[in-house]
């Protein structure tokens, strides 16, 4: 069975490779903590659950001192020139959306089509991680097809890998602190906190408020977190449940769906949801970091007032 | 029964609103929230550092989605990938940026709505296909880009694949979110069907359809000007 870890194995491995190509390269002018950058998150993902708990905090603290002082930088990668990569786009034309497209159509595939498929009584991708296991195997297949397109080597690939992570940089790593953020949120209390405040000094007496608030607050709560699932429960629970369905009588359908959609209305327009705002700015080469929300705030807020005028008109529905 | 409700946790949220006005680094601003609300809940360091070290270790799934398909990308980036996409949309006469995106978002939200989420994504689509289809729409109209258009081009790429992506999948009856409003439901003692929510949420899908699509043809629009403007 193809599993989860075995993708951590590989990414660690790559990790490795870039740590070691960062340390090489003397263009690079912080070689040393870009190396070392790399060295310690490949170390979280090829040791992983057997390193000690309070030693993969230390990891990760050093990791964000390092990220956070601008230790990653950019080095060379032997780049080709404008006009020998229009030189060669011209020369494999179309053939090169083949391996681009390999990645979400294999990804694709794996996820529906090779689901429940067995292999010798094993299922041949794992169930749980089932999304990710297929695109780590989409992926590999893809730099095996761009290889033999292009005629290189997978090192090749590993310098243009480097060259896209060094991009990058600290990004790559955001998303994955604030998950550790929302975890320690959650256990912490600071859902019931928020959920506290709102709900004591708002008075909802008139349903169209009552309404207001409860999307209002999933959008807020959403910018907060970052994240809509962890908002849910709390909204839900403090205004969603007993106000719009015990007092009010609204479907729970309707309240549960536009409420998850309100909710969902604050990660477009929130920093800590990283990897859906942050992360395509470092992606994209992007000066202004909060350029993907400032594009997202005018869908973002009009729809946010439609789903208070939808729920208060649909709430009644069965 | 509310003085049970400890607010010190809000402590946390306060150092992110404060560290994102004060624009601090964000990766710094995290990790002083991770201290702040440890030693809010009176944690000793060493519980915070193993409480962060198990959750680090425990998401590293996570930047997986992102960091799998860069091998691939970066290759055909080097060998051409831009450029050729640039070069195809700007032989299609009818393709303008706005045009692009607004079917773009088509398909993601569709596809998203059908379960496949997959087809799409930030690293995987829209730098290596998205963007360069995008730019190159607008330059075959207007000849050259200024940065600032070039980069709202960008940004508004993502925007795209984010809002097809997040009011596509929630319309999709076996995505993650469905189950969460229906445990938390239940666990209410609310029995909901979860095809109810799935359908309750078309209309909002819809409308965010509506008005990205507006707001992509503003785009169209900027970038017309600033053509008419040479």
């Amino acid at each position: 069975m193809i599993r989860l870890e075995h993708f951590y194995i590989v990414l660690g491995l790559m990790l490795v490779v870039a740590s070691f190509m960062s340390l090489r390269d003397r263009h690079n002018p912080k070689r040393y903590s870009t190396s070392l950058f790399w060295a310690l998150y490949a170390v979280v993902y090829l040791v992983g659950e057997r390193l000690d708990p309070a030693i993969a905090g230390l990891l990760m603290v050093v990791m964000a001192l390092i990220a956070g002082f601008g230790g990653v930088s950019l080095g060379q990668y032997g780049s080709l020139t404008k006009e020998e990569r229009s030189t060669s786009a011209r020369r494999l034309g179309h053939k090169l959306f083949i391996p681009a497209m390999i990645i979400p159509a294999v990804t694709m595939i794996g996820a529906t089509l090779l689901k429940d498929v067995e292999f010798g009584g094993m299922v041949l991708l794992e169930q749980k991680h089932l999304t990710i296991v297929s695109l780590g195997v989409a992926s590999l297949l893809a730099v095996g097809a761009a290889c033999w397109l292009t005629r290189s080597t997978p090192v090749q690939g590993m310098r243009e890998w480097r060259r896209l992570a060094d991009a990058m940089g600290w990004a790559v790593v955001l998303p994955h602190m604030l998950a550790v953020l929302g975890l320690l949120f959650a256990e912490a209390g600071v859902g019931k906190a928020v959920a506290h405040v709102t709900t004591t000094y708002i008075n909802m007496d008139s349903r169209f408020i009552a309404v207001a608030v409860f999307c209002i607050g999933m959008a807020l709560f959403t910018i907060i977190m970052g994240n809509g699932f962890a908002a849910f429960p709390v909204m839900a629970g403090g205004v969603g449940i007993p106000i719009l369905v015990g007092v009010y009588g609204a479907n729970p359908a309707v309240m549960a769906a536009i409420g998850m959609f309100s909710a969902y209305c604050g990660t477009l327009m929130t920093p800590m949801a990283a990897n859906f705002n942050i992360v395509p700015v470092a992606l994209l080469e992007l000066p202004d970091k909060n350029a993907v929300i400032k594009a997202q705030i005018p869908t973002a807020l009009p729809l946010l007032a439609a789903n208070i005028f939808l729920l208060y008109f649909l709430m009644d529905q069965k | 029964m509310q003085s049970a409700v400890n607010l010190w946790p809000l402590i946390g949220v306060a150092v992110i609103i404060l560290g994102f006005v004060l624009r601090a680094h964000p990766v710094l601003v995290v990790v002083a929230a991770c201290a702040a609300t440890g030693l809010a809940a009176s944690m000793p360091l060493e519980t915070i550092l193993a409480t962060l070290g198990t959750a680090f270790i425990k998401t590293r799934n996570l930047p997986m989605i992102l960091l799998l398909p860069l091998a691939a990308i970066g290759l055909l980036e080097r060998f051409g990938l831009k450029e050729h996409a640039q070069a195809s949309i700007a032989k299609i006469r009818a393709a303008t940026a706005g045009r692009l995106l607004i079917f773009y978002l088509f398909v993601r939200e569709v596809s998203a709505a059908f379960g496949l989420t997959s087809l799409g994504g930030h690293a995987s689509m829209v730098r290596p296909l998205v963007v360069p289809m995008a730019e190159g729409a607008a330059e075959a109209r207007n000849g050259t880009l200024s940065d600032k258009l070039r980069y709202r081009i960008r940004a508004m790429s993502a925007a795209t694949d984010n809002v097809g992506l997040f009011f596509g999948e929630d319309v999709f009856v076996a995505f993650g979110a469905i189950v969460l409003m229906q445990t938390i439901l239940n666990a209410e003692g609310i029995a909901v069907n979860p095809l109810h929510i799935a359908m309750w949420g078309i209309p909002t899908a819809i409308t965010a359809f509506i008005i990205h699509t507006w707001n992509l043809t503003r785009l169209d629009r900027e970038i017309a000007r600033e053509g008419a403007a040479k």
